[in-house]
């Protein structure tokens, strides 16, 4: 183990690296603000749990950013912007990343925010005990020690993680991965308040016990109603913030979302996207299109026939018309996918695969020679049933496929659907043929898309298997700029072997009440709250 | 009536040993589990959270740690909501749902009865035909079609009431859920009391009644009203508590934080304490206001011995 001097010598050798970008609310001249500074905001499903280190879903994800903060935010271009961090060395092999803490970062108690409550909630997120389902975020970036802390064969006190004083902290990781700084942006790595949590238990997080360092502290919390948030008068950014409460309602019923934000109850809302040309028509100035990390893709289990012939799977998803899908179908601006990392992700150029710059006619053509080829015809048509969780948006999108399918292919299609947790079961059984799934990505990088085809990836439910692909994401993970690696680890996976067939690329579909000023989602559609003000209306 | 109080206690603890036990190997029997997530957990991590609710130990141990906890008032802690226990959560939303249920229940029996007394006295007139449309439209009119309608036209085109939420159940957050809740009930309770309030007033001892010359008000509410209320009270009984137990879609569409939204939530997510916790609930419930509408069946009717 290095000692302190030396790791310090190797940040000195390596660059400083601060960032610039604005952390607060921009109100452009001219904008008169209302003197009322609340907003309600949709928060989707009743998360699971606001404590960091336990988050699973976006859910949490979106309160805890207002909650909590860690050493680095994201901007609304998925740039880095300082948190409670304000600058950070790494040394020379790019696996000891040194944080200078600002010295301002409070608690909402009044404690200061220091590199021990780094270290404490690093360390929380892989103990056993706390058995936290984002653990595996901690894996990822090759934390030193986190495996075997998960494993339980040694402490959390042994993590790769350290206080070199109150206001320096350090990571060490076991090899270099580019996109560990772009990981630290999300709660699994934000600090935590030992005092509250052994305190309280499970329990610190509840209104009358929470200690946050975000722009906001939490007031309210009625499952199933409402969560109220308020300003943290400790934030370190507090003059710069603007907005005084902000609510979140739970409401996943895209209709029931939109009545109320027509009743003025909801500033910023989801709607029933089937009614989106409606919406768009009466509420121009309303609805907000971004780009999302996310892709919808339909899995082939490689494991059984006919889908362990790779001319079978191409046949199926050259056939799909994802154009007309994208334009006809959802019509809500995703973009078509024809490879699996989604455009969106900042600092990647996808490759461009040879399928995609076909026509759908030359792709349809192409998919009825591999099928024959693979001895099905119209006396011997292939039949297969299509598996997807229970909800009408994928019923409609499973039935306009199994039509393409139908009509280019002559392929007899059943459709299946099943409970969410019943399909996942099904599927990590392996007991399907096709099913539908989806993957939103955990951080801003290609590799938190293309992991999921690799072959020991617990999401990899059609079990593809190519040693290529592996060798080629386990090289990308110690590399400076791993782009090549994941274009060519695509090509394998789709252009080569199809995999899966991607079908679109998510966007993110809000209606925000014009008098909402700064909503920028980033790329992960991420909107925190400090960056919003009310204009006068 | 002691005795049959002590007899209803000793024939509760049975049931609802029946029932938690049934419930629970179903629940676990069931496809799915609480561990399945939309991420593939690896392995390792699997393990430590299927150790932190004991998922790792055998059905039946489970259960017994079960049967053990509850003797002790402990429900357990939430698979989903992980910053709750069952406990804080029932005692959040059960008070919701039950506030939101007395009043749909109160304006159900108001209305619903008189509505069946008066269709009753006016059969087959143009009342009666009214009375039993809306009745008829109460029952065919799904709540999910209700409750979005109410919020078209009291919060978006009149402006009237809040669209949704609780706020503490203050007076405008209840209007909307309570007619949701009890526009079914209505309907049903007028239906009950008109047929057995023809019946009743058809029988001998009213006709009798009218025969001494009573005037029509004492007919109906003092010798009428008594008989042709049994059947409706034998509905009431388990209505209230389903209607006390809250609705997954005024929950849902009001965003009431009532509990009828965790049951449902509960199962889908196999939220197992969770749904043990509203079974044992509604069982607990049904139990006991099947008791009282038998004790009430005593003092209402004094016919009915026990």
């Amino acid at each position: 183990m290095k000692s302190k001097s030396s790791l310090r010598l190797a940040a000195f050798f390596s660059a400083t690296l601060s960032c610039l970008s604005v952390h607060a609310a921009v109100i452009p001249e001219g904008v008169t603000l209302s003197p009322v500074q609340d907003i309600v905001r949709n928060g989707g499903q009743e998360p699971t749990s606001i404590d960091p280190q336990l988050i699973q879903e976006d859910a949490g994800w979106i309160r805890a950013f207002d909650l909590f903060e860690g050493l680095y935010s994201q901007d609304s271009e998925g740039n880095l912007e300082p948190g409670v961090a304000s600058s950070y060395a790494v040394n020379e092999d790019n696996t000891v990343y040194t944080f200078n803490l600002r010295k301002d970062a409070k608690w909402s108690n009044g404690d200061s925010v220091t590199a021990h409550d780094f270290v404490y909630g690093f360390q929380r997120a892989v103990a056993p005990k706390t058995a936290s389902p984002y653990a595996w975020y901690m894996q990822i970036p090759s934390i030193v020690n986190a495996d075997h802390i998960i494993n339980g064969d040694i402490e959390p006190s042994e993590l790769g993680v350290k206080a070199l004083d109150d206001y320096t902290f350090q990571v060490t990781l076991e090899r270099p991965v580019p996109y560990f700084m772009k990981m630290i942006t999300y709660p699994t790595m934000f600090p935590a308040p030992k005092k509250a949590i052994e305190k309280w238990g499970a329990s610190w997080t509840k209104p009358e016990h929470i200690v946050s360092n975000g722009a906001y502290t939490l007031k309210t919390w009625n499952v199933n109603e409402k969560m109220e948030l308020v300003r943290n008068p400790q934030y370190w950014n507090n003059a710069e913030t603007v907005i005084n409460k902000v609510t979140y309602l739970p409401i996943t019923d895209g209709s029931a979302q939109f009545k109320r934000y027509q009743a003025g109850d909801l500033d910023v809302s989801g709607f029933p996207l089937s009614h989106f040309k409606k919406i768009k028509k009466d509420l121009p100035n309303d609805v907000r299109i971004d780009p999302m990390l996310g892709i919808y893709y339909y899995i082939f289990n490689t494991n059984v026939a006919p889908f362990n012939d790779i001319r079978v799977r191409k046949a199926l998803s050259y056939s799909i018309d994802r154009e007309m899908i994208t334009k006809y179908v959802l019509g809500t601006g995703q973009l078509p996918a024809y490879g699996f990392a989604p455009e969106a992700v900042a600092g990647y150029t996808p490759p461009k695969l040879d399928y995609s710059t076909w026509t759908q006619k030359e792709r349809d053509n192409k998919a009825m020679a591999l099928l024959k080829d693979a001895g099905y015809s119209k006396s011997n048509p292939l039949s297969f049933t299509l598996l997807y969780n229970t909800n009408e948006f994928h019923k409609k999108l499973a039935i306009a496929i199994a039509a393409m399918w139908k009509k280019t292919l002559g392929v007899k299609v059943t459709l299946e659907n099943q409970e969410w947790k019943t399909a996942l079961s099904t599927m990590s059984a392996g007991n399907f043929q096709v099913g539908r799934y989806a993957w939103i990505s955990d951080y801003n990088e290609a590799s938190s898309t293309l992991d999921v085809l690799t072959s020991e990836h617990g999401n990899n439910y059609g079990h593809y298997q190519r040693q290529a692909y592996d060798n080629l994401m386990n090289q990308s993970r110690t590399m400076k700029d791993p782009s090549k690696q994941y274009q060519a680890a695509e090509k394998i996976a789709i252009e080569e072997d199809m995999a899966v067939a991607p079908i679109y690329q998510y966007t993110s579909v809000k209606v925000v009440k014009p008098y909402v000023g700064g909503y920028n989602p980033n790329p992960q559609a991420v909107v925190y709250t400090r960056n919003l003000y009310i204009k006068s209306h | 009536m002691l005795s049959l109080i002590l007899k209803r206690i000793l024939e509760a603890i049975p049931t609802l040993l029946v029932l938690i036990t049934v419930s629970f190997f179903l629940m676990h029997f069931a496809p799915g589990s609480p561990l399945t997530s939309e991420r593939g957990l690896p392995p390792e991590i699997m393990a430590n959270i299927a150790a932190k609710y004991h998922l790792d130990e055998p059905v039946t141990s489970q259960y017994l740690r079960y049967l053990w906890n509850i003797l002790q008032g402990d429900l357990g802690a939430s698979f989903v909501h992980k910053d709750f226990t069952i406990n804080d959560l029932v005692a959040q939303s059960f008070p919701v749902s039950a506030e939101i249920g007395v009043w749909s229940f109160i304006v159900a029996v108001v209305i619903g009865v008189g509505c069946g007394i008066f269709a009753a006295l006016r059969q087959n007139s143009w009342i009666d035909y009214s009375v039993m449309a809306f009745a008829n439209l109460g029952i065919v009119l799904p709540n999910f079609v209700l409750a979005p309608l109410c919020i078209l036209f009291f919060s978006i085109y009149l402006q009237w009431l809040p669209s949704g939420g609780w706020n503490d159940g203050a007076w405008p957050y209840l209007v909307m859920p309570v007619i949701a809740m009890s526009t079914s009930y209505i309907a049903q309770i007028a239906r009950i009391t008109r047929g057995s309030m023809i019946e009743t007033m058809h029988s001998n001892f009213i006709r009798t009644a009218r025969a001494k010359g009573l005037p029509g008000y004492k007919i109906v509410l003092q010798h009428a009203l008594r008989p042709a209320i049994v059947p409706v009270l034998s509905y009431l009984g388990p209505a209230f508590v389903g209607i006390i137990t809250g609705s997954v879609i005024v929950d849902v569409y009001f965003s009431t934080g009532g509990i009828g939204q965790h049951f449902v939530n509960g199962a889908i997510n196999r939220d197992y304490p969770m749904v043990m916790a509203v079974t044992i609930l509604i069982g607990s419930l049904t139990i006991l206001f099947n008791a009282i509408v038998d004790i009430l069946y005593a003092l209402i009717d004094p016919k009915i011995r026990y």
